[in-house]
């Protein structure tokens, strides 16, 4: 083994590798997805709790409090995911192996993606039952919403989350930095649940779909361009 | 490339903030020797070999290794460079046989699994392949961090204080581990502060003090 040579693999044999090891760990521990798991069911109960009894304005604004509750967790996600990282340098052993730096960024945005698509699917019937709401347009639209939000956050949380990773206070960096960044996906994610829980007379759906895929092309392109000079320099 | 210096330090400087770790270093190592990298704490040693290891890129100068330039060849060193650090590399959650198996794959090795089993065995660490590595200890870490450095089969290899938290056994295993090495033609650069010891195993010596080159 040693002494045979072995042939470096492409980008997405290397995005393959780091994804199967990461969803490995995950597996191992489930400590990230049991703390965003219990984070975002409470943020739910807060908001329920914060409104009172009026069931008209949770079932109004369902959709913004599901993408707020998955936001809010995704920041304990994305934090945790470059932790791992940290601990006995292990970035530096990926990028020494040598791993390409895309590869690095995809592995773990598509990871980050894929935790949240499995809150979403946990914090759905939580939602259903808390908010009275229903699912008027279909699985299929509420599911294309939960793909293309899930990608919209994990793509720039994972830059954010790979820049604050080694600053003292990195825990307030990354909100900080995502936040601003997000609002205008997170607007498109609020209004396109709404239109799949309440129905969608005038077809709208279709345009706030649209708007949520140009937000991921731009997201993603712009993480695939970055994230290299990101974790090299 | 016989006639070409197995590495090169072109006035090498390295900057953390105010502090110079290494000032206008200059040195080659000629083909086919080991260097042997000592200097007190502090002295610039795990500077330089993080720089070889192309894990740092230089404030000023130039660093050739193997040929190529550490910095426009970085993917293409970083392929012939493996380094054993004071961090291990290492994924605490995942097992001995996880780890290596991760790098395998990242390698491209046609048979990941059975190579990351047959390098646990030649560590003495196969009994304990499947144990996460958050249970093992210093030593044993050291093992599981030398048998990932000789996955990568690497034309230049980079240790860091490899006897540190080694028992005696661990360290004459290490000694072999490094002896096997240089047989197999693998430029080796060893930094210690056990200078007899690598005195033993190298045949130049380069001596850091604040950052410079000076006489041992």
């Amino acid at each position: 083994m040693s002494t045979s040579r072995p042939r470096p693999i492409g980008l997405i044999g290397a995005t393959l590798a780091l994804l199967r090891k990461d969803l490995l760990i995950e597996w191992r521990t489930r400590a990230r997805l049991n703390a965003i798991i219990f984070f975002a069911l409470a943020t739910l109960l807060m908001f329920s709790f914060a409104l009172g009894p009026d069931t008209r304005q949770l079932e109004k604004n369902a959709g913004g409090y599901f993408w707020l509750a998955i936001l809010f967790a995704s920041v304990l996600a994305m934090g945790e995911s470059f932790r791992v990282e940290s601990e006995n340098a292990c970035l530096d052993g990926i990028r020494l192996a040598p791993a390409d730096a895309r590869a690095i960024y995809l592995s773990k945005a598509l990871g980050n993606a894929l935790l949240l698509i499995a809150l979403g699917i946990v914090l759905l019937p939580v939602m259903v039952a808390l908010y009275g709401v229903k699912v008027a347009t279909g699985f299929v639209d509420l599911g294309t919403v939960l793909l293309l939000g899930s990608l919209a956050l994990s793509a720039p949380g994972t830059v954010y989350a790979a820049i604050s990773s080694n600053a003292r206070a990195r825990d307030v960096l990354l909100p900080l930095l995502l936040f601003p960044l997000v609002i205008p996906a997170l607007l498109s994610l609020a209004k396109a649940t709404s239109l799949v829980l309440q129905g969608d007379p005038m077809n709208q759906l279709g345009s706030w779909l649209g708007l949520l895929l140009g937000f991921n092309l731009i997201y993603w392109g712009v993480g695939f361009v970055l994230f290299p000079r990101i974790i090299e320099d | 490339m016989p006639s070409l210096p197995a590495l090169a330090l072109h006035d090498v400087s390295k900057r953390y903030g105010r502090r110079w770790a290494l000032a206008r270093l200059t040195y080659a190592l000629p083909p086919g020797r080991s260097l042997l990298l000592t200097g007190h704490n502090g002295s610039g040693k795990t500077t330089l070999l993080r720089l070889l290891a192309t894990a740092l890129s230089p404030t000023a100068g130039r660093v050739e290794v193997l040929g190529r330039d550490a910095v426009a060849d970085r993917d293409s060193v970083r392929r012939d460079v493996a380094l054993l650090s004071h961090a291990s590399f290492l994924y605490e959650d995942l097992t001995a046989h996880q780890n290596l198996t991760v790098l395998a794959r990242l390698l491209g090795h046609p048979s990941p699994k059975d190579g990351a089993s047959a390098l646990l065995t030649r560590v003495g660490l196969e009994k304990r392949s499947d144990n996460p590595v958050r249970g093992f200890s210093a030593g044993m870490r050291k093992r599981l961090a030398i048998a990932r450095l000789l996955l990568k089969a690497p034309n230049l290899a980079l240790l860091d204080e490899p006897f540190g938290e080694l028992d005696p056994a661990g360290i004459r295993d290490m000694e072999g581990f490094i002896s096997e090495l240089k047989a197999g033609g693998v430029t080796v650069v060893l930094a210690t502060h056990l200078v007899e010891q690598g005195m033993t195993l190298c045949e130049e010596r380069l001596h850091l003090q604040d950052g410079r080159a000076v006489d041992a």
